[in-house]
Parts: structure tokens; sequence; C-alpha cells
């Protein structure tokens, strides 16, 4: 009866979320109503049509940005906390590989939690998106997969720094320093052109940029350039791809002693 | 030793499981479960196991005693397949730990050190996630959760999160959780630390029921009732090497006397005795607080000693124990 590599890990992420779920799920819709009602609709009613996209209403450019960041915000957690204590309070992962499991049923396992995850969060802002009239194409859904591989693309490196931590205080330094000028200035609330070009050239650099450009395009259905979208996508995938391989070796030096 | 009279008689059902008496036919009759030579692990510069050699045979109860750091995590570690050796021969159930260890721990049951309980999940739960790892349906695994939960007297609260458990059901609750896959070998790293008395002699029972029923034991102590309760052979381990090896009678008929008289001296006189012990038994032990006598009559070293003019505040004969062969081979005592 033999399965995948992780899909034991990612068992034990869902078990553990059938008894926590309750608590996460009314923040998961609370927070792009609250987000959309107040920078998109009420908000946005200050600011003048938008040039970009065929000119849609800031709503509609601010969503899918929302949406990519919040998918950002939700992975950098889930890879920080939950797995410092797999590492260092619970020790659930010293348990783990005293089995058969190994170090790569837990890096990969981590990453089907994350895609899980992921998915159910990213799917109610979408849902929440098209009751708000955010969405103007068939194509959003494809917004949908593009916003879980931006989260990814955040995920697996910050699960391969995590496991390189003795210290749960480094984590709020990566949410002040990391996630949170990401959120600001990756094009997430305006377009990157308003910025100062040396820093615009620093946001090509950053995932959340490709993964929100990549999320609006399909969301707005305008701007869908293949080669631009394919750029995007490679960029989410190498990071995401990257991380994982850093992963290995990390949870490795530090389970394998 | 005298475990089975010392051990209060908790009744228990015992759970139908098979437990394994011998090593299967895969890794060929009459080898040794566990197998070392020149076991060495070395952490940059430091060494944490220096060259140790040890067998443990089906169905024996081997443990290692020793202080902490000694060695015997690192040891405990290479044989669960989770550290790699640095160098020597290390086999487990005939098999090499660098090149199977999956198929290894797929046999083997592992009681770390501190619990590593998921504690966000029930009591059931953690023992169905855990046969889960082992590729075990939650069918199986339930089943075996429920006995097993019997056998370690926690089923009345199998619905209960782990967290509010107290030390002694936690630590049964691993015990438990390691024999989810029905192991051959049963590893224990410190099973009692910890735990108050009465929680250490619930534990030391099913530990004893475990053995009788041949699986095999391997533990680390630095108790040494614990020792001589479970431990049909032992070796001490002192500063990464193994110092002394045998039953816990050998080692304390081959280190120490067969009674250790105990003299306690009003502050300030132990220091003054200068040489007026000398001749009362085989051996004098100066510790901080007590002189300890070495003699195979305890009770003629008590009166000898009186005779001399010395006046201690306490005399106590007791039989001599592991904790003595410790002192004698090492000049310390086990638990400072």
């Amino acid at each position: 009866m033999t399965t995948f590599v992780g899909a034991r890990k990612l068992e034990h992420s869902l078990m553990v979320y059938r008894r926590i779920w309750r608590g996460t799920f009314f923040g998961t819709i609370l927070s792009p109503i609250l987000y959309l009602s107040a920078m998109g609709v009420a908000l946005g009613s200050l600011v003048p049509q938008m040039t970009q996209f065929g000119g849609v209403p800031y709503l509609v450019f601010l969503a899918p940005g929302l949406l990519c960041a919040q998918a950002m915000q939700t992975a950098t957690i889930e890879s920080s906390w939950p797995l410092f204590a797999g590492f260092k309070w619970n020790k659930t992962f010293e348990a783990m590989i005293g089995t058969p499991q190994g170090v790569r049923d837990i890096v990969l396992g981590h990453l089907y939690w994350l895609v899980v995850r992921l998915s159910i969060v990213t799917g109610i802002f979408l849902a929440v998106m098209v009751v708000f009239g955010a969405v103007s194409s068939a194509t959003f859904i494809l917004a949908w997969p593009a916003a879980v591989l931006t989260g990814v693309a955040f995920g697996m490196p910050m699960a391969a720094w995590t496991a390189t931590r003795k210290q749960e205080n480094s984590f709020a330094i990566v949410f002040r320093f990391v996630v949170t000028p990401l959120f600001l200035f990756s094009g997430t609330f305006f377009p990157i052109e308003q910025l100062p070009e040396q820093i615009q050239a620093v946001a090509w650099f950053t995932p959340l940029f490709h993964g929100v450009n990549l999320a609006r395009s399909l969301a707005i259905g305008h701007d869908l350039d293949p080669v631009v979208l394919l750029i995007h996508v490679a960029v989410l995938v190498t990071v995401a791809t990257v991380g994982t391989l850093i992963a290995f070796r990390t949870f490795r030096n530090r389970l394998v002693v | 030793m005298f475990q089975a009279a010392s051990i209060p008689n908790l009744a228990g059902a015992g759970p139908r499981l098979r437990y394994h008496a011998a090593v299967s036919t895969e890794s060929g009759i009459g080898e040794p479960m566990i197998h070392a030579r020149g076991l060495t692990k070395r952490f940059g510069n430091f060494t944490a196991v220096d060259g140790v050699d040890f067998d443990v045979a089906a169905g024996e109860s081997f443990g290692f005693l020793g202080p902490n750091g000694a060695g015997k995590t690192s040891t405990m570690r290479m044989i669960g397949c989770v550290s790699p050796r640095t160098d020597g021969d290390l086999g487990v159930l005939g098999m090499d730990p660098e090149e199977n260890g999956p198929r290894i721990r797929a046999r083997l049951g592992v009681v770390p050190q501190t619990d590593t309980l998921d504690t966000e999940l029930t009591v059931l739960e953690n023992l169905l996630i855990y046969g889960r790892y082992f590729d075990i349906s939650y069918r199986e695994a339930g089943q075996r959760a429920t006995e097993l939960l019997e056998f370690v007297q926690l089923n009345e609260r199998r619905n209960d999160l782990v967290e509010p458990l107290s030390g002694g059901m936690k630590r049964r609750l691993t015990i438990a959780r390691a024999l989810i896959n029905e192991p051959e070998v049963l590893l224990l790293d410190e099973p009692t630390t910890g735990l108050d008395p009465q929680a250490r002699h619930l534990v030391w029972d099913r530990l004893y029921r475990l053995k009788q029923r041949g699986t095999t034991l391997v533990l680390t102590t630095h108790y040494m009732d614990e020792a001589e309760q479970l431990c049909d052979r032992l070796v001490v381990m002192d500063k990464a090497k193994i110092v002394a090896e045998g039953s816990p009678r050998a080692l304390i008929e081959k280190y120490a006397t067969r009674e250790v008289l105990e003299l306690r001296f009003p502050v300030g006189v132990q220091e003054t005795l200068n040489g007026q012990l000398e001749g009362l038994g085989e051996r004098i032990e100066h510790l901080p607080d007590r002189v300890l006598v070495y003699a195979a009559d305890g009770e003629a070293a008590a009166v000898a000693a009186h005779d001399r003019g010395l006046r201690p505040e306490s005399v106590l004969v007791r039989r001599s124990s592991l904790e003595d062969v410790f002192l004698r081979l090492t000049g310390r005592t086990l638990v400072d």
C-alpha cells in the first residue's frame, strides 16, 4: 500500500486542519470582504479611472493584487510557526523521521499542504471578488492557480529558512521587513510604474510582482501576452522549485544529525 | 534481578498484538538484533560516541546506563536510523541503517527522550496518524489503537486532546504509539525521566509485560534502579565510551562488594578522619556528604568503626547497587 512521497505528511496536516479549521474560516471570509469594501469600493471611489488594463475601475485593478498578497501572507505564516512547532515545540518531525517517513516526505507533504490551504483561502477570496463584481473576464478562474502558485513561491523558500531557525522571534522580522514591504510595493495597490525607476527594477525581482501581474491579467482578461504570462509563471515556478530543493537540504540538516 | 516482586501488580487486559520474539528470517537465525563495532559519532570536534562495541540479542532487554552527556542518546539515534554514524559498523535487524533506514525503521518502535506527541490532536488521533506513517490502514490502526490504549490504561482519555495529560500519561501514550507497528525492537530513551514514583512504576510494569512477551527492549537510563528492574544486560557508558558490560548482578559482583556501609558524620568531621577508616572494608569512597565503606559484611564493618571510636551521625548498611558500580568505574555518581 505505497503512495506518493509526502502523502502521509499531507494526511497529518489535514487531520490537524480538521481540528482547527473553524477558528480560521471566519477570518478567511472576512478578510477579503473588509479589504475589498474599504480599499476597493470606498477608497476606489476616490481613484480616477485606471489608464492601465483598458481603463478598469480601481476595485477591479486592486482585487487580484490583494488576492496574491493574501496567498503570500497565508503561505508565509503556514511555513513559519506551524513548521517551527514541528521542529522545536511539538517535535512532530522528529517523531515522523523515526518511522519509515523521511525528510522528503515532510518537505513535499508541506508543499502539498500549502497547495490545499492556499486553494481554500484564494478560492474563497475569488468567490468574494465575484460577489463584489471585481472580475471582468472568464479567464478569472485561472487567477486561482496563479495565486496558489504565488503563495507556494513564498511558502517553500520560507519553509527552507524556518528549518534553520533556532528562535521563533525571527519570524516577526520577516513579516516586518519582507512581507509588508512587498505587500505595499509590488504592484498590489498601484502599478509599479508609479515608483522611481530604480525601485521598479527591484520589483521585477520579487515573486509577488510576477504573481500579482499574472493574476491581474487573468482576472481582468487584458494584457494576455502569452510570453509575458509565461515569464511570470516561470519565475514563480523557479522560486518555488529552488525553495523546495533548499528545503530538502535545510530540513535534513536540522533533523538528521 | 527481582523485578517481578518489586513491581506493583497492576492488572490490565493485555493486547492481543503479535509481538515478535525473534528476528525474522530475512536477517538470518541467531544473528543479533543490533550489532555495533567501533561505533562512533562525532559532531565537529566533539566526540559523542567513541568506538563502542555491543550486541543485542533477540528478546533481550538491554540497557545503556550512564550520566547525562555520556553518549547514550547519540547511540540510540544511530540505532534508530535517524543519525548517520561517523565511523564503525552498525547492523540493525541485520541491515545497515545507511542503506536501509526506512526498512529498518518500519520494524522499530521509538520512545524518544522528550515527548514528541502532536498536542493539536487527540490521544486516539496521535496513534492513528502515527500508524499511517507505517502505511497501516485507518481501520487496522484503529483496532490496534484501542488495544494499545487499553494496555497503557488510557482508553477513557482516547478522545481528549494530548495537552492536558499528565507527564506519566503522555509517556504511556508515547509507548503505545511506539507499539502501533508491532515492532520487533523497542528503543526507549530515558523512559521514566521526570516522572513521579507512581507513574514510573506503572511504566516499568508495562515495559516488563512487553519484555515477557519477547519484545526486544533497548533502553537508556541514568537511574540505576530502572536498569536493575528492566535490564537483562547492560553497558555502563561514561564520556562517550563503554566502561563495563554485564548483567546488573554480575556488574555488582565484579565492581562492588556485597554490602555497603554508609557513614554520615557531623559537618566538618569527615575532613578530619585522615585514614581512621582504613581497613574497615575492601574500599573506601569519600562523597561530599558521606563516606561509603565497601565490605562483604556491612554490619561487621559498622561495629569495627564503632570500636575504633568513630561516632558518625548516621549509619546505614545496604545492599550494593549499580550506583556503586558506576562510582567505582568513573569516580562520580550517576545523577549529580
